[in-house]
């Protein structure tokens, strides 16, 4: 009999989707129980979200001033106190659960394992290696308590409609105070996140620069798409690093990816390997991108991606 | 500041296209370029730019596996690095016990500052930092774009999903760092003749006293599932047209 505690992803007001995909992970998990802990400063709407979930059994949260940010030092000795009777605490793939999951494993003393993409049982698991050119089937030791990180794109959300009950907890873990949040700087935007959008349109180095990207934007407003973009795209300062799809960036599934002017190196390829459809433009028909792509152009971009934003009237 | 402590692992080179081996055990590495794990020569290059604005003393390289792993030490010893550390141990050393030993020497030698790579791009992990900074009880700081160190701090931007992150942390602590935080630069041959002379010393995990795992078994490897090979399209027509085939517009 498993019981699983995943810990929830929010900004303070609102929840992560992450969370429900990371709930879908834990429920593949034959006869499993599980809880979602909220550590917040106010738990109130997030830990409403999270009670919403399928197969969510109960709704864990922690109120203190100190939570407020996720602060990978302050919150991790408050899971592993309540991760006892836990057979397995979960958390998502994303740079929350990457920085946070690891520390909680230490604490408990045991090896995390990181992104799993599919579960044969409560112990054994697939994770990607080697930027996803390899996978290897990993098992933890039978009896020990699992920590470990779930690989986002690997699973679709579990859907809402349940009423968990939500239950306010007490810890005694040290909050230490040698970290501080001083900011966060995001790039505003109004168009669908890019981990979370079901169409992204991604611009790579041969957009040659900050200007030309526009022409990015232009095509994936057409779409209602998601933007994100090559290493060598960021690297070049033609966007912000948040929209880095790729083995160091986001690892993104959505229905449909348009990959323009990005060679395709095997770093950004495990980004994009679970899209439901590739298309990619690109000058250069020797490019690695069109080894992946459902659907290819060899095309010089600039009067290819404006032709197909007119196209889509 | 005295003393940063950089950790390079030992992996299949950045530019190598991996192969798995047939037998399922894992990736070939016969004959295989090895080179200094990426993101660890960014931590070793910023370690010694900190050291070389004179606001540490001494930076260390350390390297956990096999003793072939002496190559890579001597390349951070050539790129200005003051001294090495091996610890023979059995390349698939668990994550637990390599934070064990990062901090077997981080007492040993009174670190304030450990430098690791974000992730190794053998096993993508991305664990010791996080793990060390919990045992140690000291801050961790992963993803780093860009340190500043002061007097007994440092402050941190960290590449997160929702963009830059600043964080203010005490020293000691452990930073990971991302690709955006410098350029490492290349190793000149006098360099390299220089670092033959510099300082490697030898330990074996079995004397540290660390006991190692449980550790996560690996069962088997096997290669990623294959996409269907797709269509081309000679024009923006057909591919308007594909993609009204497939009802994505």
């Amino acid at each position: 009999m498993s019981k699983i505690l995943v810990i929830a992803e929010h900004d303070g007001s609102a929840l992560n989707s992450s969370t429900a995909k990371t709930v879908a992970c834990a429920a593949t998990i034959d006869g499993a129980t599980i809880d979602v802990l909220v550590l917040a400063s106010e738990a109130g709407s997030v830990a409403a979200e999270a009670a919403q979930i399928d197969s969510v059994a109960r709704v864990l949260t922690v109120e203190h001033a100190d939570n407020d940010k996720a602060i990978a030092a302050v919150l991790a000795p408050q899971i592993a106190e309540l991760a006892d009777g836990y057979t397995h605490v979960f958390g998502p793939s994303s740079t929350f659960g990457k920085d946070l999951m690891p520390r909680v494993a230490a604490l408990l003393g045991v090896n995390p394992v990181s992104d799993i993409m599919s579960v044969e049982n409560s112990h054994t698991f697939k994770r990607p290696i080697y930027a996803g050119n390899a996978v290897a089937r990993v098992e933890a030791p039978a009896g020990s308590q699992v920590v470990a990180t779930v690989r986002l794109a690997s699973f679709s959300a579990a859907p809402g409609g349940n009423t968990a009950e939500i239950v306010s907890t007490r810890v005694n873990a040290a909050r230490p105070s040698h970290t501080r949040f001083l900011k966060l700087q995001s790039a505003a935007s109004d168009r669908p996140d890019l981990q979370t959008a079901s169409r992204v349109v991604a611009g790579g180095r041969a957009l040659a620069s900050e200007e030309n990207f526009e022409m990015v934007y232009k095509l994936a407003d057409k779409l209602g798409a998601g933007v994100g973009a090559s290493r060598a795209a960021v690297d070049a300062g033609y966007v912000p690093n948040e929209l880095q799809v790729g083995q160091t960036g986001k690892i993104i599934a959505p229905d449909l990816y348009i990959a323009i002017g990005i060679s395709g190196a095997i770093q950004h390829l495990t980004g994009i390997k679970d899209a439901g459809t590739i298309v990619a433009i690109n000058k250069d028909e020797e490019a690695p991108i069109f080894e992946v792509a459902d659907i290819g152009l060899v095309a010089d971009l600039f009067s290819a991606v404006p032709e197909l934003t007119k196209a889509l009237d | 500041m005295e003393k940063i402590l950089v950790g390079l692992k030992r992996v299949v080179d950045y530019n190598v296209r991996v192969r798995v081996r047939n037998d399922g055990t894992g990736v070939e590495t016969d004959g295989v370029k090895m080179s200094i794990n990426p993101f660890d020569e960014i931590a070793l290059e910023e370690a010694l730019r900190i050291r070389d604005r004179g606001e540490a003393s001494e930076v260390i390289v350390l390297s956990i596996g096999s003793v072939d792993a002496q190559q890579q030490l001597r390349t951070g010893l050539a790129m200005g690095a003051d001294r090495a550390i091996l610890v023979e141990a059995d390349p698939g050393l668990d994550a637990l016990s390599i934070a064990r030993t990062f901090k077997t020497i981080v007492d040993r030698d009174g670190i304030d500052l450990v430098l690791l790579g974000k992730q190794a791009i053998d096993n993508d992990n991305s664990q010791t930092a996080q793990m060390l900074a919990a045992m140690w009880d000291r801050p961790q700081a992963t993803f780093a774009s860009q340190i500043a160190t002061e007097a007994g701090k440092a402050t941190v931007t960290r590449e997160v999903d929702a963009g830059l992150e600043t964080v203010e942390i005490d020293l000691p602590a452990v930073i990971s760092v991302d690709l955006r935080l410098n350029e490492p630069r290349y190793v000149k041959l006098p360099d390299i003749m220089k670092a033959k002379k510099k300082p490697l010393e030898q330990l074996a995990f079995a004397d540290l006293g660390i006991e190692a795992g449980p550790a996560i078994k690996v069962l088997a490897v096997e290669p990623p599932a294959e996409r269907a090979r797709g269509v081309m399209v000679n024009d923006v027509a057909g591919l308007v047209a594909a993609l009204k085939e497939k009802g994505l517009v």
